[in-house]
């Protein structure tokens, strides 16, 4: 029997599916059951808190396990290879694109700068990846995906790569390989092994993985999503849309300011982003924000600190916050 | 035997150690483990992504956190 399963051009149980349609009628049945009525102030929040949670975890859990599982065919080693091989600006886009798919930690970022550049991998070609990757990462683009569907993601993806390209293309022009410490260009890196993982292996890698992140930002997440159900019932709309919508030209810069002190935890922060932009805030003003706290992360900078001079350090911030804060400017304009 | 722990100090290179010293005792061996920490000597290995454990001079698992059960198969 042939089911139609397609309506203008989209498999309608996909959608169903990730729309999450079927938690929301759930929850909602659920509530009015027991007597909450979700129409109202209180009712709406605690429909929102349950409903955002369960989904967010759900996405998470099944997507970082998906996509983890597609990164094990991937290793910083062998990304190192086939960059080792490419010039000009196609290493750029190389790079970043490779920095979408190598699984890569930011506490590694050290050993990596330091192979990349030994490897001869030039200075811009490596911020390249070290600009996208943080910005493109799982948890990010899940995240995303469950909040604001599936074009906003892809919009996410493009422009963290479309930055990484052109950030690294601009620190390769300012040739600032004096600002790099010394000590990494007289590193003599071993022979590297890359071994292929078995089946086995790369399912243990996706679920220590879902382990890893589900365990690290759930508690960010509950106290964001619970902050969001407040302001989805509470919060008034005007006030908010007259200061942080898309009208108001700081909203984006003072995003993209306060999350850099923030870590990768501020992942929770996202709810609350969805609740504000119900509530008429720019999306994006709070896509410079998530953009912001991935990519401008203080403590990698401090990690950095260890392989490059302040100088390019602040250099790579300004280029990248310059970039964030435009991508956030176009969102706004757009969307 | 000569057991290497190769890490910055990440979180998940602790419990890569860990799992060394749960394996260790599981297949009732004994061995000199060590955590690298110094980034000049974890380089020497050819890694790039931490954790990373090392066996006697061969490196056997890089940027993940090996299971216990993995561990001791490499012990035997």
């Amino acid at each position: 029997m042939l089911i139609n399963l397609y309506d203008e051009g989209e498999l309608v149980v996909l959608k169903y599916i990730f729309s999450f349609a079927w938690l929301d009628q759930g929850t909602t049945w659920i509530l009015n059951r027991i007597g909450v009525d979700t129409g109202e102030r209180f009712g709406g929040s605690i429909h929102f808190f349950i409903y955002d949670t369960i989904k967010i975890l759900i996405l998470l859990s099944m997507m970082v396990f998906i996509i983890s599982y597609m990164r094990s065919y991937f290793s910083v080693e062998r990304t190192k290879k086939i960059l080792e091989k490419l010039g000009g600006f196609k290493a750029h886009v190389a790079a970043s694109l490779l920095g979408i798919v190598t699984p890569f930690c930011s506490c590694s970022s050290v050993p990596l700068f330091i192979g990349f550049i030994e490897g001869g991998i030039p200075l811009g070609v490596t911020f390249s990846f070290l600009i996208t990757s943080p910005i493109v990462n799982e948890a990010a683009f899940v995240i995303l995906l469950g909040t604001f569907g599936p074009k906003i993601a892809g919009y996410y993806v493009v422009s963290g790569v479309v930055l990484g390209v052109i950030g690294g293309y601009i620190i390769h022009l300012l040739k600032l390989e004096k600002y790099v410490e010394e000590y990494v260009y007289q590193i003599k890196m071993g022979d590297t092994v890359i071994k292929t993982l078995s089946r086995r292996e790369r399912i243990e890698f996706a679920k220590s993985n879902v382990k890893d992140i589900v365990g690290r930002i759930w508690k960010y997440l509950l106290i964001g999503i619970g902050i969001g159900a407040l302001i989805h019932g509470w919060a008034p709309e005007e006030v908010l849309s007259k200061y942080a919508g898309p009208e108001n030209p700081f909203a984006v810069l003072f995003a993209t300011i306060i999350a850099i002190p923030l870590y990768s935890n501020a992942m929770g922060t996202i709810p609350i982003a969805e609740a504000l932009i119900n509530k008429g805030v720019g999306m994006g003003t709070a896509m410079a924000f998530m953009m912001a706290t991935t990519a401008l992360s203080l403590p990698e900078m401090i990690l950095l600190r260890k392989v490059i001079k302040p100088k390019l350090i602040t250099v790579f911030t300004i280029i990248t916050g310059v970039g964030i804060i435009i991508v956030g400017y176009l969102f706004n304009m757009i969307i | 035997m000569e057991i290497k722990v190769l890490g910055t100090g990440c979180k998940k290179c602790d419990d890569l150690y860990d799992n060394v010293i749960k394996a260790l005792s599981q297949a009732g061996k004994e061995a000199n483990v060590e955590k690298v920490e110094d980034i000049i000597s974890i380089m020497s290995f050819g890694v790039m992504s931490s954790p990373a454990l090392v066996i006697d001079g061969e490196v056997l698992i890089v940027g993940r956190v090996a299971q216990v059960e993995e561990i001791v198969n490499f012990l035997k």
